[in-house]
């Protein structure tokens, strides 16, 4: 680790303000008496040392793999990571790793673990690692990690990079010029009600069964229609899509608006095509009063890190 | 209708960079199921394999939590649906009608059926009295309703 000079400045922040071990001695006399010689190994122990004391020990929160170096370095000069930490590359080969210091003692087992659990701490984490992803995405083809994939340092994270590099470069091949995009379908019981025509039952009876009666006749049919809009929804967009995942449909959005989500899948776009997706999805259900289409993006592509997808279209290498 | 319930989260106010795309406006439910369900997986010094096993947790504090959020706003019909509350099917009578255009969501096939029977019920018992007033013999309706009751 003390033989990669690039994460010395931030690894190591002690030796830009003492480089001399006389001036070190001011701030850490003990150390600079167990290493005079500032041997290599040596002068990492001395150096280790006021850093623990000043600040807690950190660990390396990595957001995503992309193959263009100066890109991601411009990017990780201007963009905060988790908890604002500034985000550097982490290189191996033509492989670089945008990355940042978290602090070890929350984000160890138990502490990600708490910190997952509570909502306000995940919203957070998430929204700052999605914010990395999409800033890198926007900058180059990068492939997004999973939230909190963290390691105990910079040379373990390059570790990763040389183990897994056939890996990575046979995904960011298939996925470079490509975006997801979310593709929702929603039915809204509240806007499909047509005016309730005037009850032509005699007495009150009868006439409340009869509104009864329509009502669920016209939510069957909401359902059925909304069902029909998203098979014929996914036939389009595969046919101007590499590649689908289907998604769970949002059950969290149940507090948040009265239309129900039907479908929920995820589509793998050449970038230049998605304008068009969005257009022809979007005015698939204009005709439809209470099916609605949604349609997300474009995001770097979450939903098809898993590789099998696109190498069975024959994309372009 | 694409808002979400991270509205009503406390959110961090951090900027985000003007090239991003998605930004901070994005959904947070359209990000958690790529953050938390996609993206590369590459076993990090950290084992964070719990994560599957939270997963249901995570997405049930999720759910539980918009669920308080959107009670306190007074959205309470899932209340009504059995499929999401087990006190529904005791509390329905009465509030057929207070039902505003989320009643025909509610209504699946369980609950629509079991709210439309009660509703039977209670319109039978309500024409068996309407005859028995203007003097005609619903006698075995009103024992059987009476037996119901």
């Amino acid at each position: 680790m003390s033989g990669l000079p690039q994460e010395a400045p931030t690894t190591v922040p002690g030796r830009a303000e003492g480089p001399e071990p006389s001036d070190r001695a001011d701030t850490a006399p003990e150390a600079a008496r167990l290493a005079p010689g500032a041997t290599g190994a040596a002068a990492r122990v001395t150096a280790a040392a006021p850093e623990t004391t000043a600040a807690a020990p950190e660990m390396t929160y990595v957001y995503a793999v992309g193959r263009d170096p100066a890109a991601l370095e411009e990017l990780a000069a201007r963009t905060p990571g988790v908890d604002g930490g500034p985000l550097r590359a982490v290189r191996d080969g033509e492989l670089v790793a945008l990355v940042s210091s978290v602090p070890a003692g929350s984000f160890d087992e138990g502490g990600l673990h708490a910190q997952l659990e509570d909502l306000a701490r995940l919203e957070a984490l998430a929204r700052a690692h999605h914010a990395v992803v999409d800033a890198a995405f926007a900058a180059a083809t990068v492939l997004p990690m999973r939230l909190a994939t963290v390691y105990l340092d910079d040379s373990r994270a390059r570790e990763v990079l040389v183990r897994e590099a056939a890996r990575l470069g046979r995904l960011l091949d298939l996925l470079d010029g490509q975006v997801e995009l979310g593709l929702k379908v929603y039915a809204d019981a509240a806007a499909a009600r047509r005016p309730a025509a005037a009850p032509t039952a005699a007495g009150p009876g009868r006439a409340y069964l009869q509104r009864r009666r329509t009502e669920q006749r016209q939510s069957r049919d909401l359902y059925r229609e909304a069902a029909q809009l998203a098979e014929e929804a996914a036939r389009l967009a595969d046919s101007l899509a590499r590649a689908r995942v289907v998604h769970r449909p949002q059950q969290g959005e149940l507090a948040a608006t009265r239309a129900e989500n039907i479908a929920n899948e995820a589509y793998l776009v050449p970038a230049g095509s998605a304008a068009a997706f969005r257009d022809r999805l979007t005015a698939l259900a204009a005709d439809t009063p209470g099916v609605f289409v949604e349609v997300t993006g474009p995001w770097a592509p979450y939903s098809f890190t898993d590789s099998p997808v696109p190498e069975a279209t024959g994309g372009p290498r | 209708m694409s808002d979400s319930f991270a509205g009503r989260l406390p959110s961090p106010s951090r900027a985000t960079p003007a090239t991003s795309q998605q930004g901070s406006s994005a959904n947070l439910a359209d990000i958690l199921e790529r953050v938390l369900d996609k993206g590369v997986v590459i076993a990090g010094d950290i084992q964070i394999n719990l994560l599957d096993i939270e997963l249901l947790t995570i997405k049930l504090r999720l759910l539980i939590a918009s669920v308080d959020k959107a009670k306190e706003m007074g959205i309470d019909w899932w209340e009504h649906d059995p499929s999401l509350s087990s006190r529904a099917s005791r509390e329905r009578p009465g509030s057929v009608r207070s039902a505003n255009g989320a009643e025909a969501l509610s209504s699946r096939e369980e609950s629509g059926s079991a709210s439309l029977r009660e509703e039977n019920d209670r319109l039978r018992a309500e024409l068996d009295r309407l005859r028995a007033e203007s003097g005609a013999q619903p006698a075995t309706a009103t024992a059987d309703e009476e037996g119901t009751r």
